[in-house]
């Protein structure tokens, strides 16, 4: 771990400018230390503020100058204190980042001998509107490159993360012109990377919170022939940071025992599935495949027979028209070749095959076999990706694509054939006008929600609730906020702004719930408002929110806790069927039988018999279903004892022509009647004496 | 030894599961009723090669085809294979003309096996002395084997419920106008009774699907017959209708396609915004095809296992009940969450699909990829009018060239998306690519690395290829051109060995069949004289006259004069030595491995050339391992 140890200064802008932005930056550069504490925990971190009222740097106190900024934590192993700490106070004065940077550096010489081998870099977030100061010899760009030259020498490198939501006006255009062209100089002379970000989900997207180590997937020529080699790394360009895995808790261990490890082991076992006592050891197991019906066991020998051992190679297979092969059939993650860093004639070998294909617009078509004697092999495509930095080299993107077998050729009815649902020309308007206005790019290039800086806010949600949890076991889900809202919903502003045309829009297509199609999936069509939407809910449509819910409602659903008077049946049958728990079968029979003497006690005038003999059946059947016999006859017998005396008799009587009989053994087993002895029912306790 | 044989077929990083795997509540019942009248033992004409096969040969081929893939990717679905204007007749009802396939061990409608893929696939040569051929309507006659097939295939599929199961009737044929012999009121009665007994199948929830073979001079005129008995009617009809078939290849890729009955994964409600959200169905066209499930088998009774998994306390040995709570290490401590509060938080939206915005087609970079693409096509299904504006948005964006930027949300994950719109792109073989949208999963910043960057040359410029050199590149580019590739050329070489593998092992056979690896590059095409000139002038251009000799010379001087290679000789020689200075045998023998030292243990590592990382027990073990022990 340690040598890949990593050591970086934060510089923040936090002058007067910044502080409708200082919030976001807290976040970020919480969500770093966090991300540190959990994945790096040696790396070093320090935090300089610029723009603050107070100085507090070394280089103040030694030499004079650099005043207004504030070393707010000297370099060191991040620890817990540091998200404390990370409350942004907010500035006076104009921040001056070239002061800013000085003293960063200075305190990453300080603190390292230069032989040790570590990564260094200085982390700028401003927005670089305020002047610099004039140096006390040559110009600011001299001053500029001096200290860039000094940041190469030391092998410190820089990000700048450059913050303009809008442009402030034209005096002070001037400056800024005057800020980027310094900035300009480190990114010329030294390892910089500046990145300009106009919102505050980009600003928490931009700055890589979590670091990985670069690791070659493969390393070797690129061979266009046998005898022409192209000498490449291959790298990851993309790979989805999944949701830490979370670890099984238990709570076994005694509250006393201190070094309880709180952990779930899991066992398995594995059991022949005709015979379940049987346990078969994990040694005497083998692989089955299935092949149609057949199971087809094969050994770990027929495997290693079977298996081919491939060579490690990447072979070109040719190239063609980058227009054969379409963006959707990309398959996985993407991959990076980049020449053999130092090999100028890869360099230029990659550079010259890049720039053609894209002049020519061609792809190229790989085999690659990235490890010695695996089996697999990928096919895929590799398209130019030239640089427009003087200090990178051109490389190449490569993307796997699908095989034979992967593809399903599904045909689909041509949409120009529905010929019921074709838009009108009106309409046709109406959605080019609305995909117009919904555009996420403005005039000047910026584009909103661009992958590169938009963070995934699922992590940063699940990060966060878990430094509250950490504080407060017992604190609730944080509110996604605005910045992380943006990415999951869209942008109100742009809507407002543009009522007019969705409101066209809206009015041009009409959309019904088809009637003869009842099922309605539990997300009701209209959607549920957010919290955030719900402002807007007033202007919808014609179908009120009530329909829908009442067609919810009215659906059996499955998870029926009484008996209403409703459906009294079906709820029953509901309940019956639920598996979640076996109470609700007991709860089922014992609610109906209430449910029956009540329809039966209130009846007037037999009207109620009706409903009360459907309940019987299916009380009957219910429980010639669960097996539970005696149920049913216990509460035949006892109805026949209470009322074959009372006027309530004539509804006993009936029974007989609706077959409603004691349920007999051959019914259900656990019955102890006859089958003839349950079918003379009611008349033998009407005449048998008590 | 462990041996994973998936390990061939794992991803690099681990694929999520869920994803890949699609929801198959229905499994499909097929019949497929295959003409064997005369008239599809003719040449099927094709003028321009010399492909030369009988229309009757071109569906078994098919259909064979379809079944390898069949029971590979389908393994529920079930398959009966009938003929019908056939000699001999062989159906449970005993009806004439009609003869349905099968082998043993297995229904009529049944999984496929492996047993009757192969003999179904060479089934042309015993055809006609075994089953025969004939005209099964015939003047004079009452019969009518086309009814017959029908009832047949009707009787087959009662089995399964009309819920869970989709059944298809496929009806392979040549003959445009089954009663063409017949006349006067036998005629029209024949084809009153047949149409009854197609309605009576419809009315059951069998649909019934017609795949003609027509040819260049004949074309199959749907409107003689078979329209109404499928019950199509005027645009259904054209799009019915295959275009000319010139070519066999062609005929087979679209009788292949239409084989399949499309699934869809699942339906989606889309917000488009405020007020208005349509449906869509998603439909997975391209995924990774994986060997299938393994089954864990006990290897002296070969019966399946079933793993039962237990959760057990680290500490007391306890068996835990229920769903445990999950904790994250923090700050030195256990945070816990409940189940419930970690779906909560990957619950970002309450949609399953959210329009953002539109962006140019530009904007979206060749490595903003994830995934497979998931495809997306309306349904007027629950809510009528989504197909409406689905074709506006979508002809919009083809229009603008824009894409669709949306949320999608999902209980597994959620992402940013982009949805390409996909014209419709039709050849002669039939729809290439269907229109509809491609729902692309895009990266977030925590996905995407700067891998560019690692390499940043600290000092100066690095040097780019000049105008002569990329000119040099052009020239090779067009001699190495492969102008009609098509993502679909290649099988997937480790897939189907795996697949030969099975088979052999299923029909007991001995030999391995041969296999022909498809991706290995054209060597005798990068031979060709040209060919070879233009890699060489590209060579030279970017490296120079000598390079060859200045690698062999730059090689050398690596392999002798590296420090650290030396470096390693010495040790390794060392390690011999000492090595040689102990009894292996007899320490092993006597368990007295364990008193040796990490270093002694390892002049043992590396004088066998071992790996010398972990712990002592390690060690021990796999010094024991190498002994053979």
């Amino acid at each position: 771990m340690a040598r890949n140890k990593e050591a970086m200064i934060f510089l923040i802008d936090v002058g007067p400018s910044m502080h409708s932005v200082l919030p976001e930056v807290g976040k970020v550069c919480s969500m770093f230390i966090q991300k540190k504490l959990i994945f790096a925990k040696s790396d070093l971190v320090g935090i300089v503020l610029f723009g603050t009222k107070d100085t507090n740097n070394e280089l103040e106190k030694e030499v004079g100058g650099y005043e207004h900024v504030f070393v707010l934590r000297d370099i060191g192993v991040v620890d817990e204190a540091d998200l404390e700490t990370l409350n942004l106070p907010r500035g006076t004065f104009p921040g001056d980042f070239l002061d800013a940077i000085v003293v960063g550096m200075d305190m990453l010489i300080k603190k390292f001998n230069p032989k040790e081998k570590l990564k260094k870099c200085l982390h700028l977030i401003t927005n670089a509107q305020c002047a610099t100061k004039e140096p006390y010899e040559g110009t600011k760009v001299d001053q500029a490159v001096t200290i860039a030259h000094q940041m190469n020498a030391q092998g410190i490198s820089l990000n700048c993360l450059i913050f303009r939501e809008r442009l402030w006006g034209v005096e002070n255009q001037q400056v800024i012109d005057e800020n980027d062209k310094l900035l300009n100089q480190f990114s010329q002379q030294a390892v910089a990377n500046i990145v300009h970000v106009d919102s505050t989900t980009s600003l928490l997207g931009a700055i890589k919170t979590r670091r990985i180590n670069p690791v070659t997937i493969f390393r070797g020529d690129l061979e266009l022939s046998s005898t022409m080699k192209i000498k490449v790394w291959v790298y990851k360009k993309t790979a989805e940071e999944k949701f830490p895995t979370l670890k099984k808790y238990s709570d076994e261990a005694p509250t006393s025992d201190k070094y309880a490890t709180h952990e779930v082991k899991v066992d398995f076992e594995y059991k022949i599935m005709e015979d379940p006592d049987k346990i078969v050891p994990p040694e005497q197991r083998i692989k089955g495949y299935r092949y149609g019906p057949q199971v087809v066991p094969i050994s770990a020998s027929e495997w290693e027979a079977a298996k081919v051992k491939l060579k490690k190679s990447v072979k070109l297979l040719g190239f063609t028209k980058a227009s054969n092969i379409s963006r959707h059939y990309y398959m996985k993650d993407v991959n990076i070749f980049i020449p053999e860093p130092g090999n100028t004639k890869a360099i230029i070998a990659v550079s010259a095959l890049a720039r053609a294909m894209q002049e020519k617009n061609r792809s190229a078509i790989l085999r690659c076999v990235w490890r010695e004697g695996q089996g697999k092999v990928i096919v895929g495509v590799l398209t130019p990706n030239l640089s427009s930095v003087d200090k990178i080299p051109d490389s190449f993107y490569f993307n796997v694509l699908p095989f034979a077998e992967d593809v399903r050729e599904f045909q689909f009815p041509s949409l120009s054939k529905f010929s019921s649902c074709q838009p009108d020309e009106k309409q046709q308007e109406a959605a080019d006008d609305f995909v117009k206005m919904l555009d996420l790019t403005s005039s000047n290039g910026k584009e909103l929600l661009q992958p590169e800086y938009t963070p995934n806010p699922v992590l940063a949600q699940f990060y966060r609730f878990l430094d509250l949890k950490s504080k407060d076991p017992g604190s609730d889900i944080p509110e996604l906020d605005n910045s992380l809202k943006k990415i999951a919903e869209p942008d109100f502003d742009i809507l407002s702004r543009n009522k007019s045309i969705t409101n066209h829009f809206e009015k041009q297509f009409e959309l019904k719930e088809n009637s003869k199609k009842r099922k309605l999936s539990r997300h009701a069509w209209r959607g549920k408002p957010s919290v955030s939407d719900e402002k807007e809910v007033g202007k919808e449509g014609e179908v009120p929110e009530t329909q829908s819910a009442s067609l919810v409602k009215a659906l059996p659903s499955t998870n029926v806790e009484k008996i209403g008077d409703l459906n009294p049946v079906q709820d029953f049958e509901a309940m019956m069927k639920r598996r979640d728990s076996s109470k609700w079968t007991s709860k089922a029979i014992k609610d109906m039988k209430s449910h029956i003497f009540y329809l039966l006690e209130n009846s007037f005038e037999g009207h109620s018999y009706q409903k009360a003999i459907e309940c019987l059946i299916a009380l009957r059947e219910g429980c010639i279903l669960e097996q539970e016999p005696r149920e049913f006859n216990d509460f035949l017998l006892d109805m026949c004892k209470k009322w074959s005396k009372t006027d309530l008799a004539d509804f006993l009587s009936l029974m007989p022509s609706k077959n409603i009989t004691l349920i007999s053994k051959i019914e259900a087993a656990d019955s102890d009647l006859t089958e003839a002895a349950a079918k003379n029912f009611p008349v033998t306790f009407n005449e048998s004496p008590e | 030894m462990d041996l994973d044989p998936e390990g061939i077929f794992r991803d690099d990083s681990d694929s999520d599961a869920e994803f890949h795997e699609e929801k198959e509540a229905t499994k499909d019942l097929a019949v497929y009723l295959i003409d064997a009248s005369p008239k599809m033992f003719a040449p099927v004409t094709a003028p321009d090669n010399a492909e030369n096969g009988t229309y009757f040969h071109v569906v078994i081929d098919c259909i064979s085809q379809s079944l390898k893939s069949q029971i590979i990717n389908r393994l529920n679905d079930e398959v009966a294979l009938c003929f019908f204007n056939t000699k001999e007749k062989k159906n449970l009802q005993d009806l004439n003309g009609v003869y349905v396939f099968n082998v043993e061990e297995r229904d009529f409608l049944d999984q496929p096996t492996a047993k009757l893929i192969k003999e179904f696939s060479s089934i042309e040569n015993i055809f006609m002395n075994n089953i025969g051929s004939r005209y099964g309507i015939l003047p004079g006659s009452r019969d009518n084997s086309l009814y017959n097939a029908l009832w047949v295939a009707q009787a087959l599929l009662r089995k399964g419920s009309a819920k869970t199961a989709s059944k298809r009737i496929l009806i392979f044929t040549n003959e445009d106008d089954p009663f063409g012999s017949m006349t006067g009121a036998i005629k029209a009665d024949m084809i009153r009774t047949t149409l009854q007994r197609a309605e009576d199948a419809k009315d059951l929830g069998i649909s019934l699907e017609l795949l003609p073979l027509g040819s260049l001079d004949e074309e199959f005129n749907l409107s003689k017959f078979y329209a109404e008995m499928i019950g199509l009617e005027g645009d259904e009809l054209v799009q019915y209708l295959p275009s000319a078939n010139e070519k066999l290849m062609d005929m087979k890729d679209q009788l292949r396609k239409r084989i399949f009955n499309k699934r869809k994964v699942r339906t989606l409600t889309f917000s488009i915004i405020n007020g208005i959200s349509i449906q869509v169905n998603t439909y997975a066209l391209i995924r990774p095809t994986l060997p299938g499930a393994t089954i864990w088998l006990d290897s002296v009774t070969n019966l399946p296992l079933k793993i039962e998994k237990s959760l057990i306390c680290a500490d007391t040995g306890a068996l835990i009940e229920g769903r445990p709570k999950l904790f994250h290490s923090y700050k030195n401590q256990r945070v816990l969450f409940s189940v419930d509060q970690i779906s909560e938080i990957k619950k970002v939206s309450n949609y399953h699909l959210r329009l953002l915005g539109f962006k140019p087609i530009d904007c979206l970079k060749d490595y903003h990829n994830l995934r497979p693409s998931t495809f997306i096509f309306p349904t007027d299904e629950e809510i009528i009018g989504s197909t409406r504006i689905f074709i506006a948005l979508y002809r919009s964006m083809l229009h603008l060239k824009r894409f669709a930027l949306a949320f999608y949300g999902s209980s597994s994950s959620s992402r940013l998306v982009a949805l390409v719109a996909q014209d419709e792109i039709v050849n002669s073989g039939g729809q290439l690519e269907p229109a509809g949208m491609h729902m692309i999963y895009l990266p977030y910043s925590d996905d995407i690395r700067d891998a560019e960057q690692y390499h940043i040359s600290v000092d100066a410029a690095v040097p780019r290829a000049s105008d002569d050199q990329i000119q040099k590149a052009s020239a090779l580019m067009k001699q190495i051109n492969l102008e009609n590739f098509s993502v679909l050329q290649f099988a997937n070489p480790a897939l189907q060995r795996h697949y030969g593998l099975l088979q052999v092992l299923a029909l007991d056979e001995d030999e391995m069949p041969d296999f022909k690896d498809e991706t290995l590059p054209d060597e005798k095409g990068l031979a060709r004289r040209t060919v070879f000139h233009a890699l060489e002038d590209f060579k030279v251009a970017v490296y120079g006259q000598n390079h060859d000799q200045e690698e062999t010379e730059h090689m050398a001087a690596k392999a002798s004069g590296s420090e650290a290679t030396r470096k390693r000789k010495m040790i390794a020689n060392k390690a011999t030595g000492e090595s040689a200075k102990y009894d292996w045998e007899d320490l092993a023998e006597n368990g007295k491995l364990k008193d040796l030292t990490v270093v002694e243990l390892k002049f043992y590592l590396t004088a066998h050339n071992l790996p010398v990382t972990g712990k002592k027990d390690a060690l021990i073990s796999r010094i024991l391992t190498h002994m053979g022990k």
